[in-house]
């Protein structure tokens, strides 16, 4: 226990703590309002609905967290994510067993994710640039292979992943909410309490002195876009079954879902700061509020003005906060 | 990036004067050099389909390429200060509905009415933009990253379900991409001259090289005493006044807007820019380079259709041209600063 | 052109346009700035000599309006001004050049002299032509050919200063301050500056000229202000002092003040050898051991690349050519991992941004180069980690709040000590240690020179760059001086003193020594 409490004490995990609670704050508010505004909104069919519906994009944050933590960013992996789908209905549509396609498609993600890594790292260029140019690129290529065609006869021991509840589970968790679950257990260990966790938010918070320690930036980063690009190509493979479609234009747009969540969460943009727990409570908030106007009627695509607006908290508030005492101290 | 200013040893001035002259040279070859892969491209297309250079292809083309490179001015003066605006795309839907919408709703209503409209609502985008950029000192990138969201979804809000349909915009309104003069869409000719005077700005104001003294070393522009918060403020309002414009003139051109229109716009924008020669993180690059950037890219689409190609591998070369163009940038300007380099022992 | 040194009493008849009276100025517990004066008249040039931490930099920042003073006044044209930032600093007329100017790369030089204020033709476009003549006239005036029309990336670090000091001039500075200005130059690039500063004193320009060589003041500067530990010590015309009178009274202190000597055990074997090292450009064949239990102390001014060679060992940056052994093992290149393996610690020189995360706490920081060593199944055990720090931080007295606290809130010295402590964490077997004690109290300094002298004892062998004299002789059991990327001189614990480090270090050979400590030993290794 006390280990635990150890770890809390750490100065970016105690202003993080400080962020966390707003954000737990806000999630209740938007459970609150939402089963207020619908009697729906707490039941396990719901509560299934938005595992659905989110799933995919909640799995994508949590190596994005890390790659933010360090102090790059990667825009590419909605477009990751629409090249494994894309992918993966080429392969099917031509006869290859599942398995086959599987282990292909997760190459190709490392792959894709290892060519963001060594641009940066290597070629030393910035992420967010080299990130919007594989966002075309990787799209591109999901635009060559499947064109205008959509590959929809994936066999329903498959699709089911996709649709189905987790069996033992009482009909309320679908396979991408465990897979996240289980992930950002993974993830969080890592980050919080592992060296090579560590070492990430050294390498955000000071480039320089990370270096001076040992710290090998360069591998770590690599293996982060790497692992990013693995992570998304799963993502990929759930988001075409849960549809049933591979189409090229799947996932088109949703790193700025994932992004906006990350920051959402308190991880700062410059690196070096932001803890896990703010990610897995940014992704209940953006669920939440998904979820409370779909049942609400508001219209689903509008959503995004409630995501920017809260984008656009998660930046300004810190910054208040720091504007006030400033003021009061003159 | 630091944009390290590194020594060299001149120990003759022939010597460095050599040297100094490399640097220019190298620097403005960037820039012709798309203009040389534009050429290139267009004479090697023409070779093998003589139909590129068609009168309907080169008007079709060049209509493309109007609001595309107005965008690319805009996004140009906001990159050159280190800066970026990701909700052009947003704002180009949401002005090409609702100036859409006008004509739809109030028949009758002036021509130039609707594009002022149009204006109005880009820059009202670009100020709100602009004031949380410059007051209060958050990344760009976060800000107009969730503006992008913000604009779409009040877009699609407003819109709901409907759509515009070409049938009800006045013929007068349609036919303004369509109007030529020897050959040339009028609205290629009044872009071009906008951008002229884009670039003649930037190049000939106080105000316009501030922002490149901004986007090449922001610190020595604060300890200078630039009004940085004022410049930054002005870029982002232009640039959303332009896709306000830039808007109405899509309506113009497609005629049916719904809620998706100008939907990824933005990262288009931003390869253009990035391939015409501007840095990603500011100080140098001009507009006209940008134009050329966006002409190079609405080249090679059309290209690849002509040829046969399908347009299926537009999205996938740019996405490679954008990353080529970011190596070669950072290639050549290391290379160059190391050539230019001589260490002395006396530096620490 | 005045010769240096030519009619001093007319000079010291000339009103002073400005005058610095009894500055002092301190940033927490550091007192930087104790007693500061210095007094500029016009068409002289004022040489500012002192040992670094003798509270120049402080001076010329007060001067440069960065910084205010917390007693003293200034007094500009005979007016007292306080200067609240670089704004007003340049509005009085004042200008300072660093050694490392910033100009905007990717603007022209006219451009970069004009920012802000480019003079304007018909409807207030850029006049270019006569932006870019007024910035020829210019540097004619400075005799110096730069091209207004190229652009500032890739001038040399010379021509950068020339574009800053033209830039002055068009303000209308009537002081120019530079710092260090010929730090990086070449010979070449020396002579042309001068010329330049004799364009400006004709000009009747006063300027103050900070620098650590000799025989640039001798050559250029008619008058002298001495600084020693935050205070002034002595100002004089130049003509009738010698070098070793400069010397003498930058360094000159009581015997007394000498820490207390090295245990002198008995040294073992090399724990690290460093065989022709070089790197092009930077720092030419340097050879150097170090033995188990001996402190070496590296000296010579900021510049001559001490901490380059340091980096090169360690892995961060490369080498060229020649060979690092630690412990009888060859050591391949540029790797700290591979160094840290090997068993070396470095403790860098800036530690804001080098030594310590500063957002992290002590304890992580103190870690931060251990967590191997402290994970259990991949696992950092927080228990062993709260135990590493606490231990270190009670063995080397750290002051903290809480073990969690970020590091930031540390002091100085403090935060000092947590480098040492992550370092030592790992039981090194070389040390190397750039600027322990720079920007330190008093009493953490003797703190830190006595576990440096603790570690030796117990075996470890330290390699220590310093440009503080009184802690390169009192730790150190010998002393190796570069100067300019080379190895000049090596003195042993008991041949050397203060001025034969300083005058090997600034390149004044005396061949009479007069010190009372015996011969100069004087290597080129």
């Amino acid at each position: 226990m006390s280990n635990l409490t150890e770890r809390f004490r750490a100065p970016q995990l105690q202003s993080a703590l400080r962020w966390e609670t707003g954000l737990a704050v806000v999630v209740i508010l938007i459970f609150a309002i939402g089963s207020a505004a619908s009697p729906d909104f707490l039941t396990g069919n719901n509560l299934f609905n938005l595992g659905l519906s989110n799933g995919e994009i909640a799995i994508m944050t949590l190596p994005m967290t890390l790659i933010i933590i360090s102090g790059e960013i990667d825009l590419s992996v909605a477009s990751i994510l629409g090249m494994s789908s894309a992918l993966l209905g080429f392969l099917w549509a031509r006869g290859w067993p599942m398995p086959a396609i599987f282990v292909t498609v997760a190459v190709v993600g490392v792959a894709a994710g290892a060519v963001n890594g060594l641009l940066v790292t290597r070629l030393r260029l910035p992420s967010l640039a080299v990130t919007i140019g594989t966002l075309a690129l990787y799209r591109g290529i999901a635009t060559i292979l499947l064109g205008p065609n959509t590959v929809s006869d994936f066999p329903t021991a498959y699709t089911n992943l996709g649709v189905n509840a987790v069996p033992f589970t009482g009909n309320d968790m679908t396979y991408s909410t465990l897979i996240f679950i289980v992930l950002a257990i993974v993830f969080g260990v890592v980050l919080h309490a592992t060296p090579f966790g560590r070492s990430i938010y050294a390498m955000g918070a000071s480039p320089e002195a990370a270096q001076f320690a040992g710290i090998r930036v360069k591998r770590i980063k690599t293996i982060l876009f790497m692992v990013s690009g693995f992570i998304c190509s799963l993502a990929g493979v759930l988001w075409t079954f849960r549809l049933n479609t591979a189409v090229q234009n799947n996932g088109l747009g949703l790193e700025l879902s994932v992004v906006a969540i990350v920051l959402l969460a308190g991880v700062s943009i410059f690196g070096g700061k932001g803890s896990l727990i703010g990610v897995v409570l940014a992704v209940l908030a953006f669920a939440g509020i998904q979820n409370a106007l779909l049942l609400t009627n508001f219209n689903q695509e509008a959503t995004g003005i409630v995501t920017g607006a809260l984008l656009l908290a998660s930046v300004f508030l810190p910054n208040a906060g720091r504007w006030f005492r400033r003021l009061s101290h003159s | 990036m630091r944009a390290a200013i590194l020594q060299n040893s001149p120990s003759q001035q022939a010597g460095r004067a050599r040297q100094t002259g490399l640097a220019e040279r190298v620097f403005r070859i960037r820039e012709s050099g798309i203009l040389v892969v534009l050429v290139v491209f267009v004479a090697v297309t023409t070779g093998v389909q003589p139909r590129f250079l068609d009168a309907a292809n080169i008007q079709f083309v060049l209509v493309d390429t109007t609001t595309f490179a107005l965008l690319a001015l805009g996004e140009t003066m906001v990159v050159i200060s280190r800066n970026v605006d990701l909700s052009v795309g947003s704002v180009v839907g949401l002005s090409a509905y609702l100036s859409a919408d006008l004509f739809a709703s109030h028949p009758g209503i002036p021509i130039p009415v609707v594009f002022l409209a149009g204006l109005g609502i880009g820059l009202a985008c670009g100020i709100a933009n602009g004031i949380m950029v410059a007051a209060g000192r958050v990344p760009s990138l976060v800000v107009t990253l969730a503006t992008l969201y913000i604009i779409r979804g009040l877009d699609i809000l407003i819109v709901g379900g409907n759509e515009v349909d070409a049938n009800q915009l006045p013929n007068a309104f349609l036919d303004i991409p369509k109007d030529t003069i020897g050959g040339i869409p009028d609205i290629a000719i009044a872009a071009a001259v906008v951008i002229a005077i884009g670039a003649y700005y930037l190049r000939t104001y106080r105000s316009g090289r501030d922002l490149y003294a901004i986007g090449s070393n922001p610190d020595a522009a604060r300890l200078a005493g630039l009004p940085a918060g004022r410049r930054v403020f002005t870029a982002f309002a232009v640039s959303g006044a332009i896709a306000g414009l830039a808007g109405v003139l899509w309506a113009a051109q497609y005629g049916t807007i719904n809620s998706t229109a100008g939907t990824g716009y933005e990262l288009q924008v931003v390869s253009a820019v990035v391939v015409g020669g501007v840095a990603i993180f500011g100080g140098s690059g001009t507009a006209t380079g940008a134009a050329i950037g966006a002409l190079l890219l609405t080249t090679i689409s059309s290209a690849l259709y002509v040829l046969g190609i399908s347009s299926f591998w537009d999205q996938a070369i740019w996405g490679f041209l954008l990353l080529l163009a970011i190596a070669l940038d950072q290639t050549i300007t290391e290379r160059l600063t190391s050539a230019l380099r001589k260490r002395r022992t006396r530096h620490e | 052109m005045d010769a240096a040194g030519s009619g001093p009493k007319e000079q010291t008849e000339t009103a002073a346009v400005l005058e610095l009276r009894h500055a002092a100025k301190s940033f927490g517990a550091v007192r930087a700035l104790i007693d500061g004066s210095v007094e500029l008249r016009p068409g002289e040039v004022h040489a500012l000599l002192g040992e670094n931490g003798a509270g120049k930099s402080t001076l010329v920042k007060i001067l440069a309006g960065v910084h205010q003073p917390d007693a003293g006044t200034l007094t500009v044209n005979g007016q007292e001004v306080t200067l609240h930032g670089p704004a007003a600093a340049r509005g009085a007329g004042i200008a300072v050049i660093y050694q490392e100017p910033t100009l905007f790369p990717d603007l022209t030089v006219a451009e970069n002299m004009f920012i802000g204020r480019q003079p304007l033709g018909r409807g207030r476009r850029i006049d270019r032509r006569a932006m870019d003549d007024e910035a020829a006239a210019t540097f004619t005036r400075l005799g110096v050919p730069l091209d207004p029309a190229r652009i500032a990336r890739g001038l040399s670090i010379a021509d950068q200063q020339v574009v800053e000091i033209g830039k002055a001039l068009s303000l209308d500075a009537r002081v120019i301050v530079m710092d260090e200005p010929t730090a990086a130059l070449s010979a070449a690039e020396v002579d042309r500056l001068f010329d330049v500063i004799r364009t400006l004193k004709a000009q009747g320009a006063a300027i103050l000229f900070i620098s650590h060589r000799l025989e640039e003041v001798f050559a250029i500067c008619q008058t002298v202000t001495v600084m020693r530990d935050g205070r002034h010590v002595l100002t004089s015309d130049l003509a009738g002092l010698t070098a070793k009178d400069l010397v003498r009274a930058m360094v000159g202190r009581e015997l007394a003040d000498r820490p207390p000597e090295t245990a002198g055990t008995a040294h073992g074997d090399p724990v690290l050898t460093v065989e022709r090292l070089t790197r092009e450009g930077v720092f030419t064949d340097i050879s150097l051991t170090v033995r188990s239990g001996e402190i070496v102390a590296l000296a010579g001014l900021v510049g001559s690349g001490r901490s380059e060679v340091a980096r090169a060992v360690f892995g961060i940056d490369r080498y060229d050519a020649g060979q690092v052994t630690v412990n009888g093992k060859p050591l391949k290149k540029a790797s700290p991992t591979r160094a840290m393996t090997a068993g070396i610690g470095f403790v860098p020189e800036d530690r804001r941004q080098q030594g310590l995360v500063m957002d992290m706490s002590v304890q992580q920081n103190v870690a931060l180069a251990s967590l191997g060593n402290l994970e259990k199944g991949g696992i950092i055990r927080a228990s062993a980690e709260r135990a590493m720090a606490s231990d270190w931080a009670t063995r080397l007295k750290i002051k903290y709040g809480r073990l969690t606290d970020p590091v930031s809130m540390l002091s100085g010295g403090n935060q000092q000590k947590v480098v040492l402590a992550k370092w030592l964490g790992r039981k090194p077997r070389v040390l190397i240690v750039d600027e322990p004690t720079r920007g330190i109290d008093v009493g953490t300094k003797a703190e830190v020179h006595h576990l440096l002298t603790e570690l030796a004892r117990g075996g470890v062998g330290i390699l220590m760059i310093s440009s503080e004299l009184p802690e390169v002789l009192g730790v150190s059991d010998r002393i190796l001086v570069m100067r300019e990327g080379t190895l000049v001189a090596e003195f042993s614990h008991a041949d050397a003193s203060e001025e034969a480090v300083m005058s090997a270090a600034m390149g004044q050979q005396d061949t009479q020594q007069d010190t009372g400590n015996g011969a100069e030993r004087e290597a080129s290794l």
